[in-house]
C-alpha cells in the first residue's frame, strides 16, 4: 500500500507529499544515524544549528500555529506528516515538547496576552517550550494532579514535584498542570524561574530527555481562566496524542523497512532468510499492523483538523485513543520484531535497531499507556 | 458513514440513474420507507417481497452483472459501478449477492472470455435470469492452497471426456445446474501445464454429491464425487491444456466479486440490519470485567481501524489505482479479528459459552459464530498463503524453494 493517505475528498494531499519530501530530504542530511548517536549522549540532547534551520528555514515549528502569531497556518494534518518523519529519523530536539505539547497547550487556551507572547518565539525556534503534567505516580489522570498554585497577592506561587517532563532542563517556557482553588489550571512560569529546581532523569530512551521539576513557591502566570483549565489540558492531550501517533507510524514502518531489508540480504543455510516462513510471515504481520496504524493515525489527525482551533470534534477524543493505543503497540511490535529479525547483531549497542525499541516502549507509555487509552475507548462507546 | 467517499460527478451521475431504475422496479414506498427510517413499513413491505422475482427483475436489466459486456446482458461498466450497484442495494436493504452469486460472478467472466460463440449463446442469459445455477468444483483433498496439484482425471473418449476424482468445498452444488471443473488433462507434463477447463452438467451419471457437515454442526458445502463421468468435448472451454489460465480468470474474478463483501443472511435475503456493534455488545452481556473491558476496547479500536484502512483503500481505486495484493492485508486482518470477536463472546460468557438449555438461540448464535470463524483464516486463501503474498509482492522477499519446480505432474510427491 502507499504511504501516503490520498483521500479524493482532501484536496491538499498532493501538497502533504510535497512538505514530507521536504522534511525527508532534511532530516536525512541532519538527522543520520551518527547526528542522533551524537545529541543522545549530550546533556541537551540537541543541535542548536539544527534547530534553528528547522524552525527558521523550514518552518516546522510554527507550521500549525496560526498566521497572526507568526507561523504559517497550517494544521494537524500537515504537523502529522512532520512528525512521521521525525519519528522515522528518531530527531533529536525538543520538538514533541515544544510543539506537539507546548503549543497545542497555548493553542488550546483562550489567553491571546499568552499565545502572542510565547507562539511567535516558538514558530522562529527562540523559545523552547514544554508541558508539566504527570507526577510520580506517572499518571495522566487530571485527579491525580497534586501541585498546587496558591494566589499570592496579584499572583500565583506554585509548589510540588512534576516527573518526566520532557526536555524540562533546556526549556525556556514551563506550562505546569496545577490545582489552582480545586480547579485543574494552566501556569507558565521561566525556566530560569527563581525557586524552580531542574534535575535530568535517567532516561531509557536516550534521545528524549526527561526532568524531574521541583516548584518551591514560584511565580506563576496563569494561562487562560481557571474555569477553563481543564479543557484547555484535554484538549492539548488530544492534540498532542494525534502527533505523538503520527510521530509512532514513521517509527513503525522504518522499523519494518530494516528488517524487511535485512532479511532480504541476510543469507543462513544457503537462503536470504527472509525466504523462510517464520521470517516472511512476522513481516507480512508488521505490514499489516503498520497499515493499520496509519489507518489509525490519519483519523485522528483528520478529526483533529476538522475542528477549528480550539474546538474539539465528538469524536476526536475517541479517535485519539485508538490511535495512541494501537500506534504505540504497533510502534512497540515493529520495534521488537527488528531486533528480533537482526538476531545477534540486533541485540548490540552499534546496531540501531535499540534505538527505535527504547522509543517505542517509551511513546507507548507517554499519554497515558495503551490499555489506559483502550480504557478510554471502552467509556465512550458503551462497554 | 465517517468514512464515506463523496461521488465523483460521473459516479454520481451513476447512483442516480441506478436509484431511478430501482425506484421504478421495486414496489411503491420502499425508498421512502429506507429513508425516512419507518422500519415498521419497511419490515411490512419486505415481509411480501417475492425475492425470486426481484433476482429476475434485477437479473435482466444489466444493473445485476455491470461487469459484462451489453451483448451478454451486463452493462460493460467499471468496477466502481459494481460497487455503487451493491452500495445502493445495501442501503435500500435489498439482496446485495444473487443466489448465482457463482455463476454471475465467476463462470460468467470465464465463459465471456475463453469460451466460444455457443458457449456463450447457450449459457450466459440464463446465468442471469437464475434459471441455471452454478457451482465451483477446484478444490479437492489433496490440493487445497497448492490447487494446481489437483488429481481428478480427464481422459479423451472419441468426442467426450471421462472423469474420475473427487471435488470437495463446493458450495450450492444440490441447486446447480452446471460446475465450473478443473482436471488433469496430461499428467506428464509439469503441473500448471496439464489441466483442462469443462462446463460439467451435474445431472450427468456417475456424478454424486455429499453435504460435508463442518465443525459449527451445518453443511453448508459439499463433497463431489465422479465416477466415469462423461463430458463431451464441446463443453471443454479454453484449449487442452489451457485450464491453468481459464482458472485464473475464475479465480480474479472470484477475488473482485466477493472481496469486501460478507455473505450472510442480510446479503443474500435483504432487510434491516441492526447496528452491527451495538448487536455484538448484546451477545455480551456482563462486561464489568476489567479483562473484558480491555478486550472489547481492542475489538472496537481494530473494527474502526478496520474502516479507515477500507475507506484508503477505496479511495486508492476511485483515484485510478489498481487493487493488488493489499487486499491480502485486509483479508489476513479481517479474519483474524473475527475469530478474536467471535472468541470473546464465548469467553465473556463463561461456561454459558459451551453450555446452554435448548432453544436458546442467542447462545446458539454465539457459539455458531465462533465456530465458523475458525474457515476465515483458511478460506479463499489461507492467512498462511497470504502471508507469503504480502511477503513477496508487498516487501520483495524471495520464494521459498519449490519442490515441484520443472517437474512433471505424475513425479511430484503428492
Amino acid at each position: 500500500m502507499p504511504n501516503d493517505v490520498v483521500a479524493p475528498d482532501d484536496p491538499h494531499a498532493q501538497e502533504r507529499e510535497a512538505l514530507r519530501d521536504t522534511v525527508r530530504t532534511f532530516l536525512d542530511r541532519s538527522s543520520t544515524e551518527a547526528d542522533v548517536r551524537r545529541l543522545m549522549e549530550t546533556e541537551t540532547g540537541y543541535d542548536e544549528t539544527v534547530w534553528k534551520q528547522a524552525a527558521d528555514q523550514l518552518g516546522l515549528t510554527g507550521l500549525a500555529i496560526p498566521e497572526e502569531y507568526d507561523g504559517s497556518g497550517f494544521g494537524p494534518l500537515e504537523l502529522s506528516v512532520v512528525f512521521e518523519e521525525l519519528g522515522r529519523s528518531m530527531f533529536c530536539g525538543p520538538f514533541f515538547s515544544t510543539v506537539g505539547l507546548a503549543a497545542s497547550t497555548l493553542l488550546a487556551s483562550d489567553d491571546d496576552a499568552a499565545k502572542k507572547e510565547w507562539l511567535p518565539k516558538i514558530a522562529s525556534g527562540q523559545a523552547i517550550a514544554t508541558l508539566a503534567l504527570t507526577e510520580e505516580s506517572s499518571s495522566w489522570d487530571l485527579a491525580d494532579i497534586t501541585t498546587t498554585a496558591t494566589r499570592d497577592g496579584s499572583g500565583w506561587k506554585l509548589s510540588g514535584t512534576k516527573w518526566y517532563v520532557l526536555d524540562g532542563s533546556i526549556a525556556d517556557l514551563v506550562l505546569v498542570v496545577a490545582r489552582a482553588e480545586s480547579e485543574v489550571a494552566v501556569f507558565a512560569v521561566a525556566g530560569d524561574a527563581t525557586g524552580l529546581t531542574r534535575e535530568p532523569m535517567v532516561t531509557m530512551d536516550l534521545t528524549r530527555k526527561m526532568s524531574r521539576l521541583t516548584f518551591d513557591g514560584v511565580d506563576a502566570q496563569p494561562i487562560g481562566s481557571q474555569a477553563v483549565g481543564r479543557e484547555i489540558v484535554e484538549r492539548a492531550l488530544l492534540m498532542a496524542a494525534t502527533y505523538l501517533s503520527a510521530e509512532n507510524v514513521g517509527g513503525a514502518q522504518r522499523c519494518l523497512d530494516l528488517a524487511a531489508d535485512y532479511a532480504r540480504e541476510r543469507v543462513q543455510f544457503g537462503r536470504p532468510i527472509g525466504s523462510f516462513q517464520a521470517i516472511k510471515h512476522k513481516l507480512a504481520n508488521l505490514l499489516t499492523e503498520v497499515e493499520q496504524a496509519r489507518s489509525a493515525s490519519y483519523f485522528a489527525s483528520r478529526e483533529a483538523a476538522a475542528g477549528k482551533s480550539g474546538e474539539t470534534t465528538d469524536d476526536l477524543p475517541l479517535a485519539a485513543s485508538i490511535a495512541k493505543s494501537y500506534t504505540s503497540d504497533a510502534f512497540f511490535h515493529a520495534a521488537a520484531d527488528n531486533v528480533q529479525i537482526h538476531g545477534g547483531i540486533g541485540f548490540t549497542w552499534e546496531h540501531p535497531a535499540h534505538l527505535y525499541f527504547k522509543r517505542a516502549k517509551t511513546n507507548q507509555l507517554l499519554l497515558g499507556s495503551p490499555s489506559y487509552h483502550r480504557g478510554l475507548v471502552a467509556d465512550r462507546v458503551g462497554i | 458513514m465517517r468514512w464515506r467517499i463523496e461521488d465523483a460527478p460521473e459516479r454520481a451521475e451513476f447512483r442516480e440513474q441506478f436509484r431511478g431504475w430501482l425506484r421504478n422496479a421495486l414496489p411503491d414506498g420502499w425508498l421512502d420507507a429506507v429513508d425516512t427510517g419507518d422500519d415498521e413499513k419497511f419490515d411490512k413491505l419486505h415481509r411480501s417481497f417475492d425475492l425470486g422475482g426481484w433476482q429476475r427483475t434485477i437479473g435482466s436489466s444489466g444493473y445485476g452483472a455491470p461487469l459484462w459486456p451489453k451483448e451478454y446482458g451486463g452493462i460493460s461498466g467499471e468496477p466502481w459501478m459494481q460497487q455503487i450497484v451493491r452500495e445502493e442495494l445495501t442501503r435500500n436493504r435489498l439482496p446485495s449477492i444473487s443466489f448465482n452469486v457463482l455463476g454471475v460472478g465467476l463462470a460468467g467472466p470465464t465463459i465471456i472470455e475463453h469460451g466460444n460463440e455457443d458457449q456463450k449463446k447457450r449459457y450466459l442469459q440464463k446465468i442471469l435470469t437464475n434459471e441455471e445455477i452454478w457451482c465451483q468444483l477446484f478444490s479437492e483433498p489433496g490440493s487445497g492452497s497448492d490447487l494446481a496439484s489437483l488429481s481428478t482425471r480427464a481422459v479423451r473418449d472419441g468426442d467426450d471426456w471421462i472423469v474420475n476424482g473427487q471435488k470437495v468445498w463446493t458450495s450450492i452444488a444440490q441447486a446447480a445446474a452446471f460446475g465450473m471443473l478443473l482436471a488433469r488433462t496430461d499428467p506428464d507434463v509439469a503441473k500448471h501445464d496439464g489441466l483442462t477447463y469443462f462446463i460439467l452438467d451435474m445431472k450427468s451419471p456417475g456424478v454424486e454429491i455429499r453435504p460435508l457437515r463442518q465443525m459449527s454442526g451445518s453443511a453448508e458445502f459439499n463433497e463431489v464425487f465422479f465416477t466415469d463421468v462423461r463430458i463431451p468435448d464441446e463443453n471443454r472451454v479454453g484449449e487442452v491444456g489451457e485450464g491453468w489460465r481459464c482458472a485464473r480468470t475464475t479465480l480474479m474474478n472470484e477475488r473482485v466479486t466477493l472481496s469486501g463483501v460478507s455473505l450472510d443472511r442480510v446479503a443474500f435475503l435483504g432487510g434491516t440490519r441492526k447496528d452491527p456493534w451495538q448487536s455484538f455488545l448484546e451477545t455480551i452481556p456482563d462486561r464489568t470485567s476489567p479483562l473484558t473491558r480491555d478486550r472489547l476496547a481492542q475489538i472496537y479500536i481494530e473494527q474502526e481501524v478496520k474502516e479507515v484502512t477500507s475507506f484508503r483503500a477505496a479511495a486508492a481505486r476511485a483515484a485510478g489505482r489498481q487493487p493488488g495484493p493489499e487486499g491480502g492485508v485486509s483479508k489476513v486482518f479481517n479474519a483474524e479479528l473475527n475469530q478474536r470477536r467471535s472468541e470473546l463472546a464465548v469467553d465473556a460468557a463463561g461456561l454459558g459459552g459451551v453450555a446452554w438449555m435448548p432453544g436458546d438461540g442467542a447462545a446458539e448464535a454465539r457459539a455458531y459464530n465462533f465456530l465458523r470463524a475458525r474457515a476465515n483464516t483458511i478460506e479463499g486463501g489461507t492467512s498462511e498463503v497470504l502471508r507469503n503474498q504480502i511477503g513477496e509482492r508487498l516487501l520483495g522477499l524471495p520464494r521459498e524453494p519449490d519442490a515441484d519446480r520443472g517437474l512433471a505432474w505424475s513425479k511430484t510427491r503428492r
